[in-house]
């Protein structure tokens, strides 16, 4: 394989990490958050000073696991407060913050970011096949927590809080536990992508991205973790396949999103049951 | 033995004094009507007892002890049960998952409990059982986006016995269905209480709670006017007033 496909295969992985990890907060949960890529942004940071520091990968990697996860516990705090619309508001405010800070910040590299990161030791392949193999974890956490009664809670989260509460559900640590744990993991992500590019810069972690996650979902299908991969790979390839598309990137992902929203609400997954049910019925 | 003790709750909202120092307490096995006109007080006083607000004075005892601080999630676990006056179902499941995840509550008390279980045939047999108890039988697999409010309502009080409550508080369970649906919930509701359930009714509809109830309880004004034996209370002045007294403004206007 090329230097280019292993290439195409880390970003996809760190897509899908990110994109199913939005979904456990957002699909499963209920809760919209606009700014999934601050916390990838902060495990990225974290793991990058970790690595020029001297850490071993996997501890740089922890690191960024953990920044993550106790951001998005901070500002889950947040969620547990607000109503749904508030938090969406909250999580762009958030979004905007992070990149605002970065910017500013000598220690961080400010705009310049941080480069001459030390490299993992394994090579582009062996890079792709960590972060394929977390990626895979990752699909694997979220298909398990959505049998369990976690994400059978969570479900009941996402579909009313007041009757969640009224059948004994503790409604605020659910959802916070929801965004810790998708934060933790968007972190981590943000670690691999530390040493997939061995260079950082604010720009990689803006509110554009957040969206484009949040787009995944969507049309994935809110709360389907296949849907949701299935999307994350489709979003990530189309660009990378056919030139003008990523040229027209925004435009095209946004008239999807319409398109889906107004036609098949349920994203992808919605349209599998639809068409799974029309054949069992013929 | 004393299941809800209501001891000198008041509350007030701006300038509006909605509840004056109410007092009341529901034995285990009674079968208490709540009634009072609207505006009376009644959904502020439910909502203090499950915990939505908090009394500016007074306090609320489950089972002898005192709950006035304690969120909604945690009351339910010592044994308070609420259903909602205007239903809501969790959309995205079956009949049966809206009654089985309210019989899982002791796993998901606790979300590390919850995350370390995932079999659920023993809460689904039991979810099963309640909803036979409610008329439900047979709609286990049903969405519950395609079921009609009748059915709906059963489902509110068959997610609530699915919890062990010592006591049920139904707020308005046969509001929006017909003459028919309202008999046979009515009947259901006193079958329950008939196997020893606690119940108290906020209802509306004055004959159903009539027939089913063993006392009333009358709120208005913020204020407990009469509690007794239903065809006492019915026959109170007070009471009357504050029903009929009203009825004959509305006639006038």
């Amino acid at each position: 394989m090329t230097l280019y496909a292993y290439s195409l295969l880390s970003i996809l992985g760190i897509n899908i990490m990110l994109a199913t990890s939005l979904n456990l907060i957002s699909g499963f949960c209920g809760q919209f958050s606009l700014g999934h890529g601050a916390f990838y942004g902060a495990g990225a940071y974290a793991a990058a000073l970790c690595a020029v520091a001297g850490y071993p990968v996997p501890v740089a990697l922890l690191v960024g696991a953990l920044v993550g996860g106790a951001l998005g516990f901070v500002v889950g705090f947040a969620s547990v407060r607000l109503r749904e619309d508030f938090l969406v508001v909250t999580t762009i405010g958030v979004s905007f913050l992070f990149v605002g800070f970065v910017r500013k910040q000598k220690w961080l590299g400010a705009e310049m970011g941080i480069s001459k990161i030390p490299a993992s030791g394994l090579g582009p392949e062996g890079n792709a096949i960590m972060i394929l193999l977390f990626a895979a974890a990752t699909i694997a956490l979220c298909l398990y927590l959505n049998r369990s009664w976690l994400g059978f809670a969570f479900r009941a989260v996402g579909d009313d809080e007041q009757a969640a509460r009224t059948i004994a559900i503790p409604v605020s640590t659910y959802k916070l536990l929801a965004f810790t744990i998708g934060t933790a993991v968007a972190g981590l992500a943000g670690g691999l992508y530390t040493y997939f590019t061995q260079f950082i810069v604010p720009d990689s972690f803006t509110f554009i991205l957040s969206v484009t996650l949040m787009a995944m979902v969507v049309i994935g299908g809110l709360g389907s973790t296949w849907g949701v991969v299935i999307a994350a790979i489709i979003l990530t390839l189309l660009p990378e396949a056919f030139r003008f598309i990523n040229d027209y990137r925004l435009l095209i992902y946004g008239g999807v999103l319409m398109l889906v929203m107004r036609f098949a609400p349920g994203g992808l997954a919605g349209i599998a049951t639809s068409v799974t049910r029309r054949l069992r019925k013929a | 033995m004393t299941t809800l003790h209501v001891e000198s709750v008041s509350i007030r909202f701006g300038g509006v004094q909605a509840l004056t120092d109410v007092n009341f307490s529901v034995q285990k096995g009674e079968f208490v009507g709540l009634i009072g006109p609207n505006g009376a007080g009644k959904t502020t006083l439910l909502k203090i007892i499950a915990g939505i607000l908090t009394p500016d004075t007074g306090r609320v005892m489950l089972e002898g002890e005192d709950v006035t601080r304690l969120p909604t999630a945690k009351r339910v676990r010592k044994g308070l049960a609420i259903t909602h006056q205007i239903v809501r179902p969790f959309r995205s499941m079956t009949t049966l998952d809206n009654t089985a995840l309210a019989a899982g509550y002791k796993i998901t008390s606790n979300p590390l409990t919850a995350a370390f279980h995932w079999r659920r045939s023993q809460q689904s047999a039991r979810a099963a059982e309640m909803l036979a108890k409610v008329g439900l039988a047979g709609l286990e697999d049903r969405d519950v986006s395609a079921l009609p409010l009748g059915n709906l309502k059963r489902l509110e009080v068959a997610r609530a016995l699915a919890l062990d409550p010592s006591i049920i508080i139904l707020d308005e369970p046969l509001a929006g269905l017909n003459h028919r649906e309202a008999e046979r919930q009515a009947d259901t509701l006193a079958a329950l209480n008939a196997e020893g359930l606690t119940i108290v009714l906020i209802e509306h509809n004055l004959r159903e709670l009539v027939r089913v109830s063993k006392r009333l309880l009358v709120l208005d004004g913020g204020k407990m006017i009469a509690d007794g034996e239903p065809e006492h209370v019915m026959s109170d002045p007070a009471v009357r007033e504050a029903y009929v007294g009203k009825a004959d403004d509305h006639a006038a206007a």
